[in-house]
């Protein structure tokens, strides 16, 4: 049996296929690495109200890597912000799920993103806002690894730390690989967490595929952060939790054929029937 | 609504203390305005203000892109973010994050560049913008502004602060030519006509509205009725006034502190082409890059002199059908 967290990230994976499904491609490796992340931030740990996606004293989550979107929407929908059948219309004409997350088209989507570092300034002046207005909500941000080879994340790590920013969690997904091909070969972070524990974040590093141990590593996070910006690295595997995805060597944007995507979904339905 | 107060003489105040003190009034009248600055509150009349007002007033340090970043986010909670820099970092250094975090996003941000083209003066070719017109006119539902003197700063600031989406302020930190009385108001997208005419128009915007008042007198003296509009809100234009003094008078010049790239002559240009076709001759910077040397040694560099405006209008009325 899967505990509720891990049946989540099962049914988060399933509904993002049926989106790349729908449309026949999609930014699949990427958005199924996050997944984990997103089911323990969605199952739990954010306040949030689905039924009024405005509300002021919401906590806010900025996907920066805005490209895994079709992660996001998944989560979303299975929260209830909007029907499962709109994820059919992802990159469809007309449609309210782009493929990069975008503020005013999504209902729960708290930031628009899609040129990587954008999201680390918008997340942490969200967090800035907040934490001068006396409010005690807070602001998750997902960055990619890829996405760290921008200087403004940088620009923004120094600045999280001076401001003292402790309503701020970040997450890193640390999937190893980008658009053309492996970090190490093409811009290495090498230890992400000791470059963001010499700026002065409050760090953990841990595996990212597990989101009950996400979820606790959050808590545990919140608890002991005080007034620091938090990161958690997140060792994660771009197409993860899906075989025939993390086997392919260029996944970060895939054509998915109804047969693979059948294929797929089969084995995720299997997962939860244990 | 204004009053025109012009006689050739310089304001007594600077514009970097004018915006300071209007920084700070509205800072004291609304808990939701945030400004930030990226290391240059002493350049332009803020400092002290982030010890006095912590909550409210940010130094970010010098990351410009990180600045329009956080003046994005903090929109999205709710803030009325102001961010300052020199115009030329205003527009070269984050535009990707003005156009996407602030405008594409519909975050409600005003970012102010100061120091203008020539004005720059001393920080030379690096630091003078000629093109931060051009850059943000081409940003989707953008509002463009250049103030004229301080009198108009203090007045539009409070106006801009309530403004939805993304609105840009050229703001020179020096002594303006006075244009207009303390009690004048202005309205966004709503041009002031300064002096009427009847043979040319001259469209102008800041540094260079009091050099079209300077020329339009010379040109009365040779018996040449020029009237000058001054168009302080680049987007969107007041295409009414445009039309109405292109169909009066037949002979349009426009002046402005830039590239003719893209800028103010350009908008106007581009309008009336599609108009009502009439000669439009554009007094700016030709295609250059900036250099070091006093404003009135450069405005002779770049051709931005009253005697190149009265040069232009002659240009114009020769090209009347």
């Amino acid at each position: 049996m899967l505990t509720p967290l891990k049946e989540f990230a099962t049914d988060i994976r399933i509904q993002q296929m049926e989106e790349f499904k729908a449309r026949g491609f999609g930014h699949v490796g990427g958005s199924l690495s996050i997944t984990d992340c997103l089911a323990a931030l969605y199952g739990g740990i954010m306040r949030i109200d689905p039924k009024n996606p405005n509300w002021e004293d919401r906590d806010r989550l900025v996907v920066s890597k805005g490209h895994s979107g079709p992660a996001l929407y998944a989560a979303l929908a299975l929260k209830g912000y909007f029907p499962l059948e709109t994820l059919k219309t992802l990159n469809q004409n007309g449609t309210t799920l782009p493929s990069h997350c975008d503020r005013n088209l999504t209902p729960g989507v708290d930031m628009t993103t899609g040129s990587l570092g954008q999201g680390a300034s918008t997340a942490c002046g969200m967090a800035l806002g907040l934490k001068l207005s006396g409010k005690d909500s807070r602001v998750y941000l997902i960055l990619g690894d890829g996405e760290c080879q921008e200087g403004q994340v940088w620009e923004m790590a120094l600045f999280a730390a001076q401001h003292k920013l402790g309503n701020f969690i970040a997450f890193l997904d640390y999937n190893k690989r980008q658009l053309d091909g492996y970090v190490t070969d093409i811009c290495d972070l090498e230890d992400p967490a000791a470059k963001f524990e010499s700026f002065n974040w409050y760090v953990k590093r841990i595996k990212g595929d597990d989101p009950d141990k996400i979820y606790e590593t959050i808590l545990e996070t919140q608890k002991n952060q005080k007034d620091r910006p938090a990161m958690i690295v997140l060792d994660t595997v771009k197409g993860g939790g899906v075989k025939q995805i993390e086997d392919t060597t260029l996944n970060h944007h895939l054509n998915m054929t109804t047969e693979l995507a059948d294929e797929i979904i089969k084995q995720l339905i299997k997962q939860k029937e244990g | 609504m204004f009053k025109c107060i012009y006689n050739g003489e310089k304001e007594t105040k600077a514009g970097k203390t004018v915006f300071g003190e209007t920084i700070r009034k509205m800072i004291e009248e609304d808990p939701q305005v945030v400004y930030l600055d990226a290391d240059l509150m002493n350049s332009i009349g803020t400092s002290g203000l982030e010890k006095s007002f912590p909550n409210q007033v940010i130094e970010v340090g010098i990351q410009e892109a990180n600045m329009a970043g956080l003046s994005g986010g903090l929109s999205a909670v709710g803030k009325k973010p102001f961010m300052h820099t020199f115009a030329s970092f205003a527009g070269r250094r984050c535009y990707d994050q003005v156009f996407i975090s602030i405008a594409y996003a519909k975050n409600n941000v005003r970012v102010i560049g100061s120091d203008p083209g020539i004005t720059s003066a001393y920080n030379g070719g690096t630091h003078m913008p000629f093109e931060d017109i051009c850059l943000y006119r081409a940003i989707p539902h953008s509002t463009v502004i250049e103030f004229t003197d301080s009198a108009m700063t203090a007045a539009l600031l409070p106006v801009i602060k309530e403004r939805p989406g993304l609105t840009y302020c050229r703001l020179s930190r020096k002594n303006c030519i006075a244009i207009y009385s303390e009690d004048s108001v202005f309205e966004p997208g709503v041009a002031n006509i300064l002096r009427d005419g009847k043979d040319a128009v001259i469209f102008a915007c800041g540094y260079m509205v009091s050099e079209s008042l300077k020329a339009a007198e010379t040109l009365e003296k040779e018996g040449i009725s020029t009237a000058v509009v001054d168009m302080f809100t680049i987007k969107p234009l007041d295409t009414a006034k445009v039309l109405e003094f292109a169909e009066k008078t037949g002979a349009v010049v426009t002046a402005e502190n830039g590239n003719v790239v893209g800028g103010l002559g350009a908008a106007v240009a581009g309008f009336l082409s599609e108009t009502r076709p009439t000669p439009v001759i554009r007094v700016g910077v030709k295609d250059e890059f900036g250099q070091v040397g006093t404003p009135e040694y450069l405005a002779g560099v770049y051709g931005l002199t009253p005697a190149d405006v009265v040069a232009a209008v002659k240009k114009s009325i020769s090209l009347k059908k």
